[in-house]
């Protein structure tokens, strides 16, 4: 496993207080983890900080999987 | 609490957001002193508090204004590493009867006094989330729950500002921060010492203590929102009036 997706799993894993194996790539955020929308907002800034940019409301609310933030957060480093 | 606590207090050059400043500054509190003008009261509450014990600092930013909101609070965060306590105390009144009250002077207490209070929120939530822990305390008046003539603007701005507290309160409720509402009656400072004196003696006829309050008998309230013993209270507004409304 890649650097980012250890990263994200590991932020996941912190903000939502779930399980390592409950995170897998297809795992939703509200339906398959449990997280309400103030978790969402939370989880989105704690990448912002890990990974130092910014990630504007329209594209946050397009983030609905584990599998959505690493090709994200891999697409943006990719960029720069 | 081992740990230095920081909050900041808008409009706290004088009146009682000075009075708030102070009662809230004691040894491991660091106090940001706001205020858009004023700047030598500015730096007198300041060191009052640095009297009391209490690190202090004067941020000049304007409520009203979100850009600096938003860069004045990064500041103090990345100055302190936290922000725990943030009271929105800045206001302003433009008075005059309804037929006469002028869109601008409208606006304008409508900007500071409640939107100021959301752009302020609003930059200070994130922090909080981040630490699990936030004291939010609005500072409302009497007369956003009863009405008053000639304060159109200033009462829509107040029940505006207890409708907000209740509304964040409940959105953060589950992140250990708590928003209140500290609403004060007739308060002798200088925003009500420009009233006519006819107006001061009615307003004193419906006050059971007899008297008008002090800026500090407010402050206490916000100490105590502020404070430990206040960890179960959200969404409230606690009323500071000398009984002159009782709800």
């Amino acid at each position: 496993m890649g650097a980012v997706e250890d990263k994200v799993i590991d932020i996941i894993v912190d903000k939502l207080g779930v399980e390592r194996a409950e995170v897998t790539p297809e795992a939703v955020f509200v339906d398959d983890l449990g997280a309400d929308s103030l978790d969402l907002v939370e989880l989105i800034m704690a990448m912002e900080e890990e990974f130092g940019f910014e990630i504007a409301d329209e594209e946050a609310e397009k983030l609905r999987t584990v599998q959505d933030v690493i090709s994200f957060v891999q697409a943006r480093q990719a960029q720069s | 609490m081992t740990q230095m606590q920081v909050a900041l207090v808008t409009g706290a050059a004088r009146g009682i957001g000075r009075a708030i400043a102070l009662a809230l500054a004691r040894p491991g509190l660091r106090v940001y002193i706001n205020d858009v003008a004023n700047f030598d009261d500015a730096a007198l509450t300041q060191k009052d508090a640095e009297a009391r014990g209490a690190q202090a600092r004067v941020v000049p930013f304007d409520v009203a204004d979100a850009g600096q909101v938003q860069q004045g609070i990064d500041d103090i965060v990345k100055e302190s590493g936290r922000l725990d306590i943030l009271v929105n105390n800045a206001g302003i009144t433009r008075d005059n009867l309804i037929v006469r009250l002028k869109e601008a002077d409208w606006d304008q207490v409508l900007t500071v006094n409640l939107k100021g209070a959301f752009n302020c929120i609003r930059a200070a939530t994130k922090p909080m989330l981040k630490q699990r822990y936030g004291r939010i305390i609005n500072i409302a008046s009497v007369v956003g729950l009863m009405g008053n003539p000639g304060q159109a603007n200033y009462v829509a701005s107040k029940a505006g500002l207890i409708g907000l507290t209740k509304a964040v309160a409940r959105e953060l409720a589950s992140r250990n921060i708590t928003v209140n509402a500290v609403a004060p009656g007739f308060i002798q400072t200088e925003m009500t010492e420009v009233l006519p004196e006819k107006t001061k003696e009615e307003m004193l006829a419906q006050i059971p203590l007899g008297r008008f309050g002090t800026p500090e008998e407010v402050a206490q309230a916000v100490v105590f929102l502020a404070g430990e013993a206040a960890a179960y209270i959200t969404g409230q507004v606690i009323q500071v009036n000398g009984g002159m409304l009782m709800v």
